[in-house]
């Protein structure tokens, strides 16, 4: 380019020509650092023809290393002193810088806010139950229907994913288990695997981790995006009670969705297992169900429902934590979202570890 | 004529946090006036409307709404002085899973026992006030965001509430629509006897509609007083803004 910038010294005087603008600061601040200046008393501008905020950027930067002397810029055209005054940053406020607290108050504000979060954890757990219940009495501060279509989205559209996956599920679990079984033609027991495996294990927990994904998600992002919105505070402004408005349907039908969609995974995975049983195993389906019936006793299955109520519930009540204790905009939506579904699953998991240690230990 | 309050915050501190938003403000609000909050952006507009609802909880001081003192009120009391106030919020904040019409017939709902069809023509009505007639079964998200601030403040009057609130409602609203706000405000003030609180930058709607001028800055209660007095008064903010309409 042909109006290329130049800088000339020549104590006290800094020389400027050409256009100091952000293509050629780059080039001025090289030539710049090749000089070896020594006082600086004034910035000759007087052949420069355009300035801009980079410009300026470098300017305020001289004035800065060399204030001792006090600089003026001296023969500036009027375009670019009002530039100058507009882009300088000198005279900007500087903001406050975050104090970062020491180490102990760290861990002491680590604490309190353990508490702090647990109660308020805690106070939500209550309300949600009170609600629930008082919810199956008196519908009024709840949309009509709205239990209806909450059961259709966590319930009805979850179906064929959990049957796929626990069809898939039972598949693997069958066929691992069959190569060992077969080497000591114990070919049967692969119906008690499948039993048990799936009636108290694997059939809740995997539909408790696919509610976690789907429903968790959905309700921590669908209440913190209303709490950013402002809608939140509307439904408080009409006085009607969000967690009963917004909260109550969907833990209804979470409690109605899930004891079926762990039945529903439980039979499929076991189906799965009677394939590779019948084709791999060489059993007969009678044989396999037969077995199945004797070793299943009624305290598996009802552990195995009964646990399920504990992920519903546990999916909804940090769903909704983490909705209500939403900070910041859209940003924030997205990062309790993310946090919930960790926290469910990782909540679904420890439940799980209890029970097996309360019911078989 | 001294009139008494209908609104009066004595001494309200507000805080997020360890941050200090409002800090000793005491203001009066007086039946079927319409009072202008004014103060440049984040000194505290928005927030000292949500602790006077409740919907932060003040750090300390006292509001009393129709004569009763509110922050230590159990819910189901204040609940009934809720019935009575409309809001219309910053952003609208309707509820964006259920239709226009939907979203104007939930504080009905809540509050009256009326029947459906009575419901469903006050809900018409409310909708025409703010030219909605033809958007009643549109979603939030279909709507411009002008239309959706009218949706909401057809929400807000949807119990012919005693005390209306607005935070800046003809905020991106055009000045034809703008104008036509400001006059459906004048309508409630003096053919409802509403009490309206309205937050609004906007001089040439200050002119038109406000009793009463609430002037923040950082947190504190500037100046306080009718129109007249703010345009006449010293306070070099205050004079400021009604000479160019800027802070
Ligand atoms: N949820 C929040 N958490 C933390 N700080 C907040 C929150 N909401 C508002 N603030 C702070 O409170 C101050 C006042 O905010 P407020 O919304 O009341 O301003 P405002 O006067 O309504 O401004 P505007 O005219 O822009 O709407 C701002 O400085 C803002 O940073
Ligand atoms: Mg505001």
């Amino acid at each position: 380019m042909d109006n290329k910038a130049v800088l000339e010294y020549q104590n006290p005087v800094l020389t400027f020509s050409g256009n100091i603008d952000k293509f050629n600061v780059p080039g001025l601040i090289a030539d710049y650092q090749k000089l070896k200046i020594l006082r600086l008393e004034r910035i000759d501008l007087q052949d420069v023809e355009q300035i801009d905020s980079a410009g300026v950027a470098f300017l305020d930067k001289l004035m800065l290393e060399f204030s001792d002397f006090k600089p003026q810029f001296i023969h500036a055209n009027e375009s670019v002193r009002n530039t100058i005054n507009t882009f300088s940053s000198l005279q900007l406020p500087v903001a406050e810088k975050l104090k970062t607290d020491n180490f102990f108050i760290q861990i002491g504000g680590g604490i309190y806010k353990f508490f702090e979060t647990s109660a308020s954890a805690l106070y939500l757990v209550a309300d949600i139950f009170y609600w629930a219940f008082v919810g199956l009495i008196n519908k009024k501060g709840q949309r009509k229907g709205s239990v209806i279509q909450q059961g259709v989205l966590i319930g009805v559209d979850a179906l064929g994913i959990i049957c796929l996956l626990s069809f898939i599920l039972g598949l693997i679990l069958a066929l691992q288990s069959a190569a060992q079984l077969r080497q000591f033609g114990a070919n049967i027991f692969v119906a008690d695997l499948m039993a048990i495996s799936m009636v108290t294990e694997m059939g809740p927990i995997l539909t408790a981790i696919i509610l976690a994904g789907r429903s968790g998600s959905a309700i921590a992002s669908e209440i913190a995006t209303m709490q950013v919105t402002e809608e939140i505070d509307a439904l408080k402004m009409m006085a009607i009670n969000p967690i009963r408005y917004v909260v109550v349907p969907k833990f209804h039908a979470i409690t109605i969705c899930i004891p079926l969609l762990v039945t529903a995974s439980t039979l499929i995975g076991i189906f799965g297992g009677l394939i590779i049983a019948v084709t791999y195993l060489d059993l007969s389906a009678v044989v396999f169900f037969n077995r199945v019936f004797e070793v299943l006793t009624l305290k598996d299955v009802l552990v195995g429902l009964g646990k399920s109520f504990f992920f519903a519930w546990v999916i909804v009540i940090i769903g909704s934590y983490y909705g209500f204790h939403v900070k910041g905009g859209a940003e924030g939506v997205g990062k309790v979202t993310t946090q919930s579904v960790v926290a469910s699953i990782f909540w679904v998991i420890i439940l799980d570890a209890i029970s097996s240690l309360i019911f078989y230990f | 004529m001294k009139k008494t309050p209908i609104i009066s915050v004595k001494n309200l501190v507000a805080k997020y946090g360890e941050k200090i938003i409002l800090e000793d403000v005491n203001v009066d609000i007086y039946p079927h006036e319409v009072t202008v909050i004014l103060g440049g952006s984040g000194c505290g507009k928005t927030t000292l409307l949500k602790n006077i609802l409740r919907l932060f909880q003040p750090y300390s001081g006292q509001v009393e709404i129709f004569g009763q003192e509110v922050t230590q009120m159990d819910e189901p009391e204040f609940n009934s002085i809720l019935s009575r106030i409309g809001m219309l919020f910053q952003n609208g904040a309707l509820l964006n899973s259920i239709s226009i019409f939907e979203n104007v017939s939930i504080p009905l709902e809540q509050h009256t026992k009326l029947s459906a069809e009575i419901m469903e023509k006050i809900i018409r009505v409310k909708l025409n006030l703010v030219n909605l007639g033809n958007a009643e079964n549109l979603f939030p998200s279909e709507l411009s965001g002008g239309m959706k601030k009218r949706a909401a403040l057809a929400r807000a009057i949807a119990l012919d509430p005693d005390i209306l609130f607005c935070d800046e409602p003809s905020a991106g609203l055009d000045p034809l629509t703008s104008a036509s706000l400001d006059e459906l405000i004048l309508k409630l003030k003096n053919l409802l006897k509403m009490t309206i609180v309205i937050v609004t930058h906007e001089l040439a709607s200050i002119h038109r509609i406000a009793d009463r001028i609430i002037f923040l800055d950082n947190g504190k209660v500037l100046f306080t007083g009718t129109l007249k007095e703010a345009k006449k008064t010293q306070i070099p903010e205050v004079e400021t803004f009604f000479r160019v309409g800027k802070f």
